[in-house]
């Protein structure tokens, strides 16, 4: 830029040069400004991976339904959107969409897609669908770079932003495609918490204000805001016991509540849940400990008599309390206040839903986390964390305090349940940076200051004698030490960045409608089953016709095949998920009446015998029969159990054998050879010759299976004519 | 010459193709006969006769003619089959057992006349059916005490039927006085089988045995649960008779007198006539054939018919109901048609109203419940074809700009929220300036 200004003006080629020559503290801010543009960039284009492997294509399942619920909302506008009766799903009961979604991920695309509308780009809707994960990635690393900056300084802010731009945590639900809730919903999560803390810090009602419509934004876009009006009183209750109470905080905390509260009771899918269910009691209680805590403070003011207030502090710390027990037995005796949800007890308790709800117990998203997917979503960061708190505790304020209980919890919850690696991601990112900015600061300076020292020595004057002194008190081979750690430092990043890239490149990207494999000979092999099975249903079956499936494949037989399914991944009705499961599970004639009374013409199950695709619906039945079993005990899980083991062969249960999952499955399988030396009817994905080869339909007939036979359709027959 | 006749038989039949049966014209028109010998075809000649004077075109072909076939190119040549060959073992042609019974799966009549020589062929038929022959192959229905008095036969296997199904629709509004002559075998219902129907019962008194060897063990077959014709009414609405026996068709049975044993009244010519002549009625659809057309539902106030309906919608429904006279269709008057609106359950179950002029109708309001309804009407009426509509219709809840606003009870909160308002500016104004 400078070179250009030269250009133009020659004759004042001296005196340009000289104003152009950036100041240290201008030099800095365009470093920094350069260093946030790179890793915007790069936040943006590491999650393209999947694009590039597949194509621009959404993802796994719940992104299907987001899918079909933006697209429905471009094509028709907000109003219809959000009166949306849709009968295609649930049959008979139909769903409330627009009731039952956080709208805030579709009318986001919406909405970028209207704008480049607008701007005359002419885009489809799935290329924005597809890529407003990635662009919401991008801005989550402005907003951890200002988050640690308000936490720490702008090293830690960048730090963070580098780490938070590649973190695998992070990613594995914000690629390309990914278009799901938790892409747009951690960006309103740690953009809430920066502001709040930005509220707290400057005690100012407009950042309050901004927090509150953060929070609005992330209560429209995911069910996760539970934890931000869980974890905001509890920092504030902290703050309290700690004696940290202050006037900043009272202003910010009020504000936020309020206003957040009515905002967050705009979404129809929230609504008065917000102030009568158990999960956001915590939220009120605290603010109405906010208003004693003043009360109290206003009459110690008052009064001059240190006696006086000890007494009248007793009754009005026992008041309060009493009153809000009360207030709390009675809302929850009456059922004004409704007690909290299974989802969260089971965060509470990770044994609660195995025993009580297999329904979130058997998503495999729901699973305790392993030590080893720890490692792999946050590598390094896993021992700089540590670090991290301990940084936090030396200096501690108001904004680190928030940011080591954003870590703990989330940290906890992370282990509890898989997907919640996801939110403590942003934590862990920040913590790490405060350590890695903070270690590395100390060690640069510790280098700086030899080399000052050295400089200030040959000149010898008497401000480095003073330097001198403390450099002798250090230790030997200080300098090289240091060199050696910032070495090591930097290795661990380039390695962290290594894993990332690998991680985001093999483990992250693939869309899961989309099967690779390699081959003997390194060949990639594709199997787009489910795209061809959706596809047939689409275009050869009656336009009414309804499908039943087990749950997982819901969304997206409605959004690719466009027909009724009878449950979706949206799982809102136990009863109805159980009956499916019951069906499934049950002998064909049983089933039978089961599918006559549900309307149903079709049955797609999902079979990975001949590929060796372990997540079919074979491995996925056992949950079927625990869902259906909870609610019809005629479905014993033990019937289907040979010594406590799901097994296909021939030592099978022969009620397992002859149910209704198992012959559609295994239908025909026993006269196909699927691998060379192996007898036919050998299941490639649980290594086992099949029992019941001889597999006859009575009630249903084949309808379709795709090549690699990885979806099968059937049809249900109508009634005998003559009987 | 084979194929030269064959080609006479088919440009015969070609003009035939357009009257023939078909949903708007549901009589049938073309028979297929199958006889054992074409001596069947003189003996049983009244029944053809009265066939063939109602319009129907007979084809008599030997049941093993080998060029026997039911459909060809895909259509089916004939809209009804009478099997008169009780002995058959293998049918001639392409026609077999799965041929016959496709034939009545696509919609098409069947007549079955067994003897007491029947053949496997023919009691798998039956089987298929619904209708289980005795597995005895010498066994024929004996009935000591309500025997038809004959003079030449002293075993008792000549029986006097009169236990006759109650329905008009099956045997016609005249009432069949005079027993109905019958001597073969009998059969049983299927119990699984809830679409067959017994047309003419033997009395308490039958059994199934062999007449001329001395009955070392009980019978299997005793008393009324003996069926001697059998109707089913298949769910595509095709019917089928089976038989007993096949002189209950003939001429010899049709004319002859009948006198029951133990009563005095003898009857100059049996029941027979009448008997299988209405019974030919129903069975070729010329009666007890309904149909429904014109199914509207639609907003009271309104005409158009809606994708969708709101919970607690006032609405209209109604169909047309005909029964078809044999020649013509005209409006069929019930006052048990009934319409349910249904979801997993029936929420709404309402009697029809009827104008007499074939319409029904009525109007309920949609219950106060979101879901993918059904306008359902079941109607299954002994004799009459089954009448078994259903249209999806969902029924979405209230949008949010459609609940009542200002309502008067919620006055006090109106007031209290503006009052707030008014209390709050108030405050900060005094706040503000009042130092």
């Amino acid at each position: 830029m400078g070179a250009d200004q030269v250009g133009v003006k020659p004759n004042l080629f001296n005196f340009s040069l000289k104003s152009l020559k950036l100041k240290t503290k201008q030099q800095e801010l365009l470093i920094r400004v350069i260093v946030l543009c790179l890793i915007y960039v790069l936040a943006f284009i590491t999650r393209l991976f999947s694009v590039l492997r597949y194509e621009s294509m959404i993802h796994e399942f719940d992104p299907y339904f987001n899918y079909r619920t933006t697209v429905f909302l471009t094509e028709k506008g907000f109003y219809e959107f959000w009166n949306w009766f849709d009968s295609e799903s649930w049959y008979p009961l139909g769903r409330i969409i627009g009731g039952t979604l956080y709208p805030g991920l579709m009318v986001t695309a919406a909405f970028i897609y209207w704008v480049l509308r607008f701007l005359r780009f002419a885009v489809h809707i799935r290329e924005v669908c597809v890529l407003t994960a990635p662009f919401f990635a991008s801005n989550t690393t402005l907003v951890a770079y200002f988050f640690g900056k308000e936490i720490w300084d702008s090293g830690v802010g960048l730090v963070a932003a580098a780490l938070i731009a590649i973190c695998p945590g992070y990613i594995s639900r914000s690629v390309a495609g990914s278009f799901d809730n938790e892409g747009v919903a951690i960006f309103a999560l740690l953009l809430t918490f920066y502001l709040f803390v930005k509220a707290v810090n400057t005690g100012s009602l407009a950042w309050a204000l901004a927090s509150a419509f953060g929070y609005f934004y992330m209560v429209s876009a995911w069910g996760g805001y539970v934890f931000i009006i869980n974890l905001i009183p509890l920092y504030v209750l902290v703050l309290l016991i700690t004696g940290r109470y202050s006037m900043r905080l009272y202003v910010a905390y009020n504000c936020m509540y309020v206003l957040g509260m009515l905002l967050a009771m705009q979404i129809r899918f929230v609504g008065f849940q917000h102030v009568q269910s158990g999960e956001h009691m915590a939220a009120m209680g605290v603010f109405f400990l906010m208003q004693v805590f003043y009360f109290l403070d206003w009459v110690k003011h008052l009064l001059s008599d240190k006696q006086l207030f000890q007494a009248f502090l007793r009754i009005t710390v026992t008041c309060a309390v009493g009153v809000g027990a009360l207030a709390f037995g009675v809302g929850m005796a009456s059922g004004y206040i409704s007690p909290w949800t299974g989802r969260f007890y089971s965060l509470l308790d990770p044994t609660y839903a195995k025993d009580h709800i297999p329904i979130i117990a058997s998503v495999s998203e729901h699973q305790p986390t392993a030590w080893s997917s720890f490692m792999f979503d946050f590598q390094i960061l896993l021992f700089l964390f540590p670090a991290g708190l301990y940084f936090c505790f030396k200096r501690l304020s108001d904004a680190t305090i928030f940011i080591v209980m954003y870590g703990l919890t989330s940290m906890y919850f992370a282990g509890v349940m898989v997907r919640l690696i996801l939110v403590a991601t942003p934590a862990v990112c920040l913590i790490s940076a405060i350590a890695v900015s903070a270690t590395i600061k100390n060690l640069t300076s510790l280098i700086r200051k030899e080399s000052k020292a050295h400089g200030a020595s040959a000149k010898g004057t008497t401000s480095a004698k003073a330097s001198k002194a403390a450099l002798d008190q250090s230790l030997p081979f200080q300098i090289n030490g240091a060199i050696a750690l910032l070495i090591g430092a930097f290795y661990l990043l380039g390695r962290y960045a290594i894993h990332c890239t690998w991680v985001t490149s093999e483990a992250y990207s693939s869309p899961s409608i989309v099967l690779a494999a390699r081959g003997p000979h390194g060949g990639r092999f594709i199997f787009d089953d489910y795209r061809e099975a959706y596809f047939w249903l689409c275009q050869n079956t009656p336009s009414d016709a309804k499908v039943m499936s087990w749950w997982d494949y819901g969304y997206q037989i409605t959004a690719m095949g466009n027909r009724t399914v009878i449950v979706d991944n949206n799982t809102w009705n136990n009863t109805h998920i159980a009956t499916v499961g019951r069906a499934m599970s049950s002998y064909e004639d049983e089933a039978y009446e089961i599918m006559r009374s549900l309307d149903v013409d079709y049955v797609l199950v999902v079979f990975g015998g001949v590929t060796g695709y372990s997540s079919d619906d074979i491995n996925k039945f056992l949950w079927m029969v625990r869902i259906g079993g909870g609610v019809f005990p005629v479905i014993k899980e033990p019937d289907y159990l040979v010594n406590g083991e799901h097994r296909v062969d021939k030592g099978a249960a022969p009620k397992m054998l002859n149910c209704l999952m198992y012959k559609l499955c295994y239908y025909r399988f026993g006269e196909l050879v699927t691998e060379y030396g192996k007898p036919p009817g050998y299941d490639r994905a649980r290594g086992f010759e099949i029992g019941n080869k001889d597999v006859k339909l009575q009630y249903l007939e084949e309808a379709f299976t795709t090549s690699n036979w990885i979806v099968r359709i059937y049809k249900v027959k109508q009634p005998s004519n003559r009987w | 010459m084979a194929k030269f006749l064959f080609f006479i038989t088919f440009v015969s039949l070609l003009p035939l193709f357009g009257s023939s049966f078909s949903s708007e014209n549901p009589t049938d028109r073309r028979i297929l006969v199958l006889l054992d010998d074409f001596a069947i075809k003189s003996s049983h000649s009244i029944f053809f006769k009265t066939l063939q004077t109602r319009g129907f075109e007979l084809d008599f072909k030997l049941a093993d003619d080998p060029k026997l076939t039911l459909q060809r190119y895909g259509q089916y040549l004939y809209d009804g089959l009478i099997i008169f060959s009780p002995t058959i073992e293998r049918f001639g042609g392409s026609l077999d057992l799965a041929a016959v019974l496709d034939f009545v799966d696509s919609g098409h009549d069947l007549i079955v006349a067994a003897d007491a020589s029947a053949s496997d062929l023919i009691r798998d038929i039956a089987t298929e059916c619904g209708v289980e022959f005795d597995e005895d192959p010498t066994a024929v229905v004996i009935d000591h005490t309500s025997y038809a008095v004959s003079e030449t036969e002293g075993d008792h296997t000549l029986i006097a039927g009169d236990d006759f199904i109650q329905s008009d629709v099956i045997l016609g509004r005249k009432i069949i006085e005079t027993p109905v002559l019958f001597q073969g075998v009998g059969h049983t219902l299927n119990p699984a089988n809830n679409l067959v129907l017994k047309v003419l019962s033997a009395s308490p008194s039958a059994y199934s045995a062999n007449p001329k060897s001395k009955l070392s063990t009980p019978p299997s077959l005793t008393g009324s649960t003996i069926s001697l014709v059998s109707v089913v009414q298949a769910r595509n609405n095709a019917r089928v008779l089976i038989s007993g026996s096949l002189s209950l068709f003939s001429n010899r049975f049709l004319r002859s007198g009948v006198q029951k044993a133990g009563s005095s009244i003898k009857f100059e010519k049996s029941g027979n006539e009448l008997f299988v002549t209405e019974l030919s009625k129903w069975i070729f659809h010329e009666r007890g054939h309904l149909k429904a057309v014109n199914v509207r539902h639609h907003k009271v106030g309104e005409s158009d018919e809606p994708a969708i309906y709101r919970i607690n919608d006032d609405l209209e429904y109604s169909v047309e109901v005909y029964e078809w006279s044999g020649s013509s269709w005209e409006p069929y008057t019930a006052d048990d048609v009934q319409v349910q609106f249904y979801m997993m359950s029936p929420y709404v179950l309402k009697t029809l109203s009827t104008d007499g002029k074939g319409r029904y109708f009525t109007t309920f309001k949609v219950p106060d419940v979101y879901g993918v309804f059904q306008f359902k009407v079941e109607y299954q009426r002994l004799g009459y074809t089954s009448l078994s509509l259903s249209k999806q219709i969902p029924v979405r809840p209230f949008k949010h700009n459609e609940y009542e606003r200002f309502i008067t009870t919620a006055f006090p909160y109106y007031g209290a929220s503006f009052s707030t308002m008014a209390g709050f500016f108030i405050f900060t104004m005094v706040y503000l300036y009042n130092k």
